[in-house]
This record gives C-alpha cells, sequence and structure tokens, in this order.
C-alpha cells in the first residue's frame, strides 16, 4: 500500500467533511460517503496479455435531508483538496435546490453518531510492472484466461452529526480458468493481500492436476433428476440469489420476495443455518448511513428464518427495527454453516450422480415459487459408484430453494471456502461469502 | 467539457507509437416513487480521462478523473509502461490501423429539450404514474422511476482522430405488483427498464404514458386469477418485448467476436459460433435478417463513432438465415481475420474498450399480427421479459415473461400466468416460420449489457417485429 497516498485521501475527505458540514445551515443535515480505488487490471487470453491498464478513480455521495426532505449528488473525488472542495460546494448548492422542489419524504433516516471506526488493512502487492512476468510464465504451457485485479480500495462515510469511518484495504485477485482442447476448463481464484509466489505457483499446479480429469470426452446426460453435489463455489452462487428478491425485508413487505413461504412458517432442512459474519474484516461494517452491523446476524437457524435484512428505511416504514443492513437490503458477508461430509467423503456418498464445481447465469423462473433456473459451467462431472466417470455437457437445471435446501439437502461438507466477491462493475467490490459444498437429492436439469 | 484535450495530448511526453486520450462527462438524474412516497431523488456525475497508448504492439491504458496536466502526463507514463511490461506477452501485435484517423461528430436527436423538464415535472407524473398503476386494492405495490443521462465524449489520438458525440438516454421503468392469497404477478412496461431511448422531454408525454400505466395495472391484476401457462410443445408468438431478450442472448452475445476469440471464457462465456461459421452457418429460417445498426434515430445505442474511432455503420449480421458477419472491433478484425463492425466500446471513461452490441434489430418480414394469430390453432403469446438465463455457449436457454394469451383456433383466448419456453439457440431460430410487418416492430433496450473482465455495464437496443416459433416447449410456474 502507498501509504503518503493513503493518508493523503483520508486527510483530503476528513477536511472536505468538516468543510462541508461548516457550510450547513440551520435543519441541514448531511451525510458524506467515500469509494475510491486505485487498480491495476491484467486481462489475459491463452496464457497471454490481452488489455492491461490502470484506473484511478474516487467518488463522493453528499446526501442532504432539510425540511423532511432528501436529495443526493455523487461527484468525482480527486484527493486534490481545492478541486474536490469546489466540486463539493457547487453539488451542495445544487442539492439545496433540488430539495425545494421535492415532495415531503415521510420516511427519512436523519443522521446520528454511532461512533467512529477505522479500519486499514496493509498488503504486499505486485509492482505494476512485474506482474506479467510474475504470472504469466507459469501458465505458458496451458490455455489460461482471466483477470489480475490489485490494488488500494477505500471506503469512508462521514456525518453532520460528527460520526466517521474509514475502510481501507490492498488487496489482489487472481480469477482465471484454465481451459482445455474440449473447452472444459477449471475455474481458480487466487486472492488475498499479500501476493505470495509459492502458493501462486502450488494453486497453478493444483489447477493443472485438475485439468487432467477433463480430458475424458464429455459425456451428455439426459435431462432428469439426480442426487447431485455442489462444490462451495456452486453453493455460493446459488445463496447469491437470497439477496436478489429474497432476504430483504421490504421485498418480504411489497410482494418481491422468495422467501414468503419461510416468513409464512415453513421451514428448510435443520441441516441448514446462514448468518451475516462480519469478524473476518474483509468488508466495511457501515452501510451507507453511517451504520455499524452486529458482528454476528442469524438469517435462517436450523432452517427456520429467523431474521431478514432490514436497513432503517425499510425499519421507519413498517415500524419495525433494523438489523444494520444496507440500502439494498443484501447479504454482505454471509456465512452458511458447515456440515459433517468429508472431502473425501463426498464422492464415496455421491455415489451416482453429478459433481457440480461452479454455475452460470442463475435467474429466478418463479421468484414466488422460490424457483431458480441456471447452466453447469467448468469442472463438472458424472459420478458412478462414487468415481468419477467424465466430464459432462452443460446442463440447464431448474429447481425450487424449498427442494435442494429443504427436504432433497442430504449433507453439507464440513468444511467451507471463502469464495471472494469479484464483481468489478463501476468499482471493485469487497468481501465475499464463506461456503461449504452440499449434497443433495433429486436436483432437477431440464435441457 | 471545459477542458483542451487536443492540448493536453500534445503535452504528453512518452516515446509511444500512438497515443489517444478519452474524456468522458456523463451526469445522471434519477428518481423512483413507490406507492405515492419518494424513494430516489439524486444526481451522479462522472467524469475523467483514459489515456492510451501504443508501444511495442501493445495497448496500455491509464484512467484517472484527476484531470490536470500534470496527472494526464503521469497516467500517459504508467499507461506506456503498461504495455511496455506487456508487449512481450501481447495476445497480437495491433498497430495503428486499429485506430484511424477520424475526424466528426454526433447528436442525440430530440424534439423538446430536456431542461424544459422541471424536477418538480417529473415527479409530478411519477407520482400519477404510480397512482395510475394503483387500479384496485389488489395492487400492493406501484412503482415509478426514470433515468435521464447526458454524456459527452470527446476523442482525440496523435494521429489527428477529433471526435465529439452528446448523448441523450432516457430510461424509464413502472411497475405494479398485484397479490391476492398466495399468488403474487408483476407487470411492468414491456419489461423491466426495457423502455430506453435517446430523446428530449418529448418521451414522458402524460397522455401515453398514463395510458400504459392504468394498462400495467390491470393486467397485473387479470394476471391473478389466469391459470398458468401449460406444458406443452407449440407455437410461440413473440411480442417485440420479449423478441428484445431472445434477439439478445441468442443472436447478439455469440456474435461477439471477442467472445469467439475466446477473450470472456473466465466471465461472460464463449459462443458456439467458430470463425470458420461465418459466410456459411445457417442460423436460423430464410425469414431471418439481422443487421447492426447504429444509425436508427433515437434507438438506445445510436452512435456515428466507436471509441476505436471507426465510423459507424449499418451492417447485415444474418440475412436470409445465414450468418454474414460478426461483432468484432478493428482489434478484433485483425486477429480474427474476418469483418465486423463499430462495436469498441466503453461503459465511461474508466473502463478500456470491448467488442459490445450497440442496436442489433430483427428486420421485419411480411405478416400482420392477425394474420400470424388467424394461422395458429393451438399456441401461446407472450409479452414482456421477466426472466432471463442461457449458458456459456449461447445454446440452452430458459426465458420466462410476464404475460401470455392462450392461442385457440386462431383467436386469443385466455390470460396465462407464469410463461416460460426453453429451446437452443440453432434450432429455436430454425422454427422462426413468420416474421411481422414493419408496423408491429417496437423498439427497446437496456441500459444493463454485462461483460467483460473488468466488468463493464453498456446501453444496448433492440427493434423487432412479432415473431412465430414452431415446437417450442412452454411451461408454467411452480406446481
Amino acid at each position: 500500500m502507498n501509504l503518503e497516498r493513503l493518508e493523503k485521501l483520508e486527510s483530503t475527505f476528513n477536511k472536505l467533511g468538516e468543510f462541508l458540514i461548516n457550510k450547513l445551515g440551520n435543519g441541514e443535515y448531511l451525510s458524506i460517503e467515500l469509494s475510491s480505488e486505485k487498480t491495476q487490471f491484467v486481462r489475459f487470453n491463452r496464457a497471454k496479455v490481452r488489455q492491461t491498464g490502470l484506473v484511478a478513480d474516487g467518488n463522493v455521495k453528499l446526501s442532504l435531508i432539510a425540511h423532511q426532505r432528501t436529495a443526493f449528488i455523487t461527484f468525482p473525488f480527486t484527493g486534490d483538496l481545492n478541486i474536490d472542495q469546489e466540486n463539493a460546494l457547487e453539488s451542495l448548492e445544487y442539492l439545496r435546490k433540488e430539495i425545494s422542489q421535492l415532495p415531503e419524504d415521510p420516511y427519512i433516516i436523519l443522521p446520528e453518531n454511532k461512533g467512529t471506526t477505522r479500519e486499514v488493512y496493509l498488503g504486499k502487492l505486485l509492482d505494476p510492472a512485474t506482474v506479467v512476468e510474475t504470472i504469466l510464465p507459469g501458465a505458458k504451457d496451458v490455455d489460461m484466461t482471466g483477470l489480475y485485479t490489485s490494488g488500494q480500495v477505500i471506503r469512508g462515510n462521514a456525518n453532520s452529526t460528527g460520526q466517521s469511518h474509514w475502510f481501507a484495504t490492498d488487496s489482489f485477485c487472481l480469477d482465471y480458468s484454465l481451459i482445455t482442447p474440449t473447452e472444459k476448463a477449471v475455474k481458480g481464484i487466487f486472492s488475498g493481500q499479500k501476493w505470495d509466489n509459492e502458493k501462486y505457483e502450488n494453486q497453478l499446479k493444483n489447477s493443472k492436476n485438475q485439468l487432467l480429469a477433463l480430458n475424458t470426452p464429455p459425456k451428455q446426460i439426459k435431462p432428469g433428476e439426480y442426487r447431485t453435489y455442489l462444490a462451495p463455489a456452486a453453493t455460493a452462487d446459488l445463496l447469491g440469489m437470497l439477496s436478489w428478491g429474497a432476504i430483504s425485508e421490504s421485498s418480504l413487505r411489497q410482494g418481491g420476495s422468495a422467501l414468503r413461504k419461510l416468513k409464512e412458517g415453513q421451514t428448510l432442512s435443520s441441516k441448514l443455518s446462514l448468518q451475516e459474519n462480519f469478524s473476518q474484516g474483509t468488508v466495511p461494517r457501515f452501510n451507507e448511513y453511517g451504520e455499524i452491523a452486529p458482528d454476528i446476524l442469524p438469517i435462517i437457524t436450523k432452517g427456520n428464518l429467523v431474521n431478514t435484512l432490514i436497513n432503517s428505511r425499510t425499519a421507519a416504514e413498517y415500524n419495525i427495527k433494523a438489523n444494520g443492513a444496507n440500502l439494498s437490503e443484501s447479504l454482505r458477508s454471509p456465512e452458511l454453516a458447515a456440515g459433517t461430509l468429508s472431502s473425501n467423503e463426498i464422492l464415496e456418498t455421491l455415489d451416482t450422480g453429478l459433481y457440480l464445481s461452479n454455475l452460470h447465469y442463475l435467474n429466478w423462473s418463479d421468484r414466488t415459487g422460490g424457483r431458480i433456473t441456471g447452466m453447469t459451467r467448468y469442472a463438472c462431472f458424472w459420478v458412478e459408484n462414487g468415481e468419477i466417470v467424465a466430464p459432462i455437457k452443460d446442463l440447464r437445471f431448474d429447481e425450487s430453494l424449498y427442494r435442494f435446501w429443504g427436504e432433497n439437502l442430504e449433507a453439507l461438507t464440513n468444511f467451507q471456502e471463502f469464495i471472494p466477491e469479484t464483481n468489478t462493475y463501476g468499482k471493485r467490490s469487497l468481501g465475499g461469502c464463506l461456503v461449504p459444498g452440499m449434497l443433495v437429492n433429486d436436483f432437477q436439469f431440464t435441457l | 467539457m471545459q477542458i483542451n484535450l487536443e492540448k493536453l495530448l500534445n503535452t504528453i511526453n512518452i516515446d509511444a507509437d500512438w497515443i489517444g486520450l478519452r474524456h468522458v462527462t456523463e451526469t445522471t438524474n434519477i428518481r423512483s416513487v413507490r406507492d405515492g412516497k419518494p424513494q430516489t431523488n439524486g444526481r451522479s456525475r462522472t467524469k475523467g480521462i483514459m489515456v492510451e497508448v501504443l508501444a511495442k504492439g501493445q495497448f496500455g491504458y491509464s484512467a484517472t478523473n484527476y484531470l490536470t496536466p500534470e496527472s494526464i502526463q503521469q497516467a500517459a507514463k504508467s499507461a506506456y509502461q503498461q504495455a511496455l511490461s506487456a508487449s512481450k506477452w501481447a495476445i497480437h501485435p495491433f498497430t495503428i490501423d486499429q485506430r484511424p484517423k477520424a475526424v466528426g461528430h454526433y447528436h442525440s436527436p430530440y424534439v423538446t429539450p430536456l431542461d424544459r423538464l422541471s424536477t418538480q415535472d417529473i415527479n409530478d407524473l411519477l407520482f400519477k404514474v404510480c397512482e395510475t398503476l394503483k387500479v384496485s386494492d389488489k395492487i400492493v405495490k406501484a412503482s415509478a422511476s426514470a433515468q435521464i443521462t447526458e454524456t459527452e465524449v470527446q476523442f482525440v489520438s496523435s494521429n489527428g482522430s477529433d471526435i465529439y458525440q452528446k448523448f441523450f438516454w432516457i430510461t424509464s421503468n413502472y411497475a405494479a405488483v398485484a397479490q391476492e392469497g398466495n399468488v403474487i404477478q408483476t407487470r411492468t412496461d414491456n419489461g423491466m427498464m426495457a423502455r430506453c431511448y435517446q430523446g428530449g422531454a418529448e418521451l414522458f408525454d402524460v397522455e401515453n404514458t398514463l395510458d400504459r400505466a392504468k394498462n400495467i395495472g390491470e393486467q397485473a391484476v387479470e394476471l391473478l386469477a389466469a391459470p398458468d401457462c401449460p406444458t406443452t410443445t407449440t407455437q410461440l408468438v413473440l411480442a417485440p418485448d420479449q423478441m428484445m431478450l431472445q434477439i439478445h442472448e441468442s443472436i447478439g452475445h455469440p456474435l461477439e467476436i471477442d467472445r469467439i476469440l475466446g477473450d470472456e471464457r473466465n466471465y461472460a462465456g464463449s459462443s458456439f459460433v467458430k470463425l470458420s461459421d461465418f459466410g456459411n452457418l445457417v442460423y436460423g429460417s430464410s425469414l431471418m435478417n439481422v443487421t447492426f445498426d447504429p444509425s436508427v434515430s433515437g434507438q438506445f445505442a445510436s452512435y456515428a463513432f466507436d471509441d476505436a474511432g471507426l465510423e459507424a455503420t449499418r451492417e447485415y449480421l444474418i440475412k436470409d438465415g445465414i450468418l454474414l458477419r460478426g461483432l468484432g472491433s478493428l482489434e478484433s478484425q485483425t486477429r480474427a481475420n474476418i469483418p465486423g463492425v463499430a462495436n469498441f466500446r466503453a461503459s465511461s471513461w474508466n473502463r478500456a474498450p470491448i467488442d459490445r452490441m450497440a442496436n442489433i434489430n430483427l428486420e421485419p418480414g411480411n405478416s400482420t399480427f392477425d394474420e400470424m394469430i388467424s394461422s395458429i390453432e393451438y399456441g401461446v403469446y407472450m409479452e414482456s421479459n421477466r426472466s432471463w438465463s442461457i449458458d456459456d455457449y449461447r445454446n440452452k436457454f430458459q426465458f420466462g415473461c410476464e404475460y401470455a394469451k392462450l392461442i385457440e383456433n386462431g383467436q386469443l383466448t385466455k390470460t396465462l400466468k407464469n410463461p416460460n419456453y426453453r429451446g437452443i439457440t440453432n434450432q429455436f431460430w430454425g422454427g422462426l416460420s413468420q416474421v411481422g410487418k414493419v408496423e408491429t416492430v417496437e423498439i427497446y433496450g437496456t441500459p444493463f449489457c454485462g461483460k467483460g473482465e473488468p466488468n463493464q455495464a453498456i446501453r444496448v437496443g433492440h427493434a423487432s417485429p412479432i415473431c412465430v416459433f414452431d415446437n417450442i416447449e412452454v411451461f408454467g410456474g411452480v406446481a
């Protein structure tokens, strides 16, 4: 991490906050959010460089509240106080004019001072000039495709009551696929805060070894119901669907949730427990309001829905208690509890069926019914009598979460894997989820 | 744009073979209302410069929102260093031919300037939409939102390019959720955020908007009492607001040359189409004619130049069912050695351009809507996308719609809820048996076409007539 740059950005953000708060008039409240990053992106195809570059970006979001009305504006954060102050002042004036034309909002959340936090995670990242020479020589003999992302990510938050939060972390992520001539692939993610060349070489070696299992010609599996093992990355994809119209309290209240049946008392398998767990520090605990989420928030305990995600605005609207959820009431640091199935028992217990490493392009096919469709992807195999027979041609599944997390959930693995969030739409995401693999009976494949 | 980009370019001192600066400023106003209460009133502003350089056959880039001459010089140095450090491992030895000199400009068409609409005007309309959507107590959620974006892009380069393009993008979304007991149904304005256009204040015509809102509310309630779509294999009629998604997923993406070259295999996926297929693959029935057309006035992804500076022109991708041309930029064209189009596009200043769709349109045929329906003894007519999923080779898809009608003995009869269908791309398009006349063509789009590493969401447009497909597997919701 470039400490000098980081200190300058933190100082600029703090001064910008003070500057703006001093400009507020009576009855005006302001919250200030920052996201900033300096990132290197190197894109690979066939173990060559497709594109390479750097992005230095930052945005401040101001939310002004006055006279029971609110509006926001985002503007670029450069780290140069003079430029940022000028933009900030212009933005504040815009908000004042804007608010005067808006209707009253009955569910406004006034900023509060709930304390100050500061988390800085220093890393050891590759020098941008050495990345290609470090990563590619080991992959020369394979068709490696993917993205290396590295750099500093910052999230900040302050408000006119004096609250402030600062989160900065160095991190890297090499998200890659090793692909066979028959176009089957092993997917891997090598990520962290400190690059370790030995670990990288070991992981790449393991991925290359896994490629060997994909050399057999792929087997066409007929649509139908199969015993299916979903590896942690595949489980993470299914878990991710809960953040899209499921676990959000507002979506439940407004007819948009797949978990309505759980809210009404239906239960899932007693093997299934899900919680938000912020103790790992991979993602800021503060939300857009600057509120701090509890370290642990149980969501589903032994198959029972015990909490939904409730942000302060939803809480105000429905007169219920908030639990630190973000604006979209989505999972930020989910952990699915492990079970009892050990890694060396997976194939034997599966016996005959499908082993799925990854899924692809999930969507609700019937949201209120909790039904999800999607595809198998990468290293997926047909298994007979506990032995891998062949990779499979991709299959489409269409299955209800009330079945695969309900009566058909046979086992969860006794180990979990951290699946990092690799999303880079607009900006780099933080965090990820901690999940086991799972064994399911009668998983439905349709095409 | 208040920056003399050419002057900035001239101050850059590096030993590159080519330098380009792309300056983007974008302001989006976002407003949303739900159940008569304001939800969001906000403005997002972004601006920055992408410095791109070519050195030793490799492009390198560095993008920044700190727009001082010193910062841009530093960015150029970094981009140069990136290019040099990767040049030994370059996937292709690129040249200046992939960044041709181009000079010109583009401006989104409009009838009434957007500044005629005040904050209050738009909010008033959104409140009225919510009110109109709530046709009965069974509507448990009524929401309305609008996004108005103004984007300016200036591109200058060391070989003399100077392009200025200014866009006005408007997206709206109106939705009603109806509930009765355990049945919940959602109806929207032609699918989630499908109404995307370039234009001005005329796109917020109050009378037309409120007529649509009333229909959305009424159909949401109508769906509550409707039976599920039957499970059968039959003739399927798709409205243009579902054809949009069908074209996007099963024609647009598989024809992107960067996917075929393997760039996307770690993220968005590859394609069932091979480079050798261009010029001879029978993609669908002989009624199938598909164009890449960035010249349609008011369509969401119209422009005059792509982000490499290539002039954008209308091209046939598929003619009479035969695959002719792919969606490949100058970089992809030289790598693949096949013809392409002007589709090298970046989502903003902070991302490098890649092969994207623009407007991908299915050209009209000869059938009227009445002729199509009356020719069908038994089938299903579906409108408005609500669910989409397709494999990474763009073969096996499953799509769901909001609203359907049963077709019996040449007539539209019962309303059906939870309509879905699935198929395999090549077989599906082979079953295209009727294509609607130009009178049935409607234009839609999406602001959220996702692709690329790092990820980029980009605006695309799709125009289509109503179409009939034979032997399609359709089905309903959870029993």
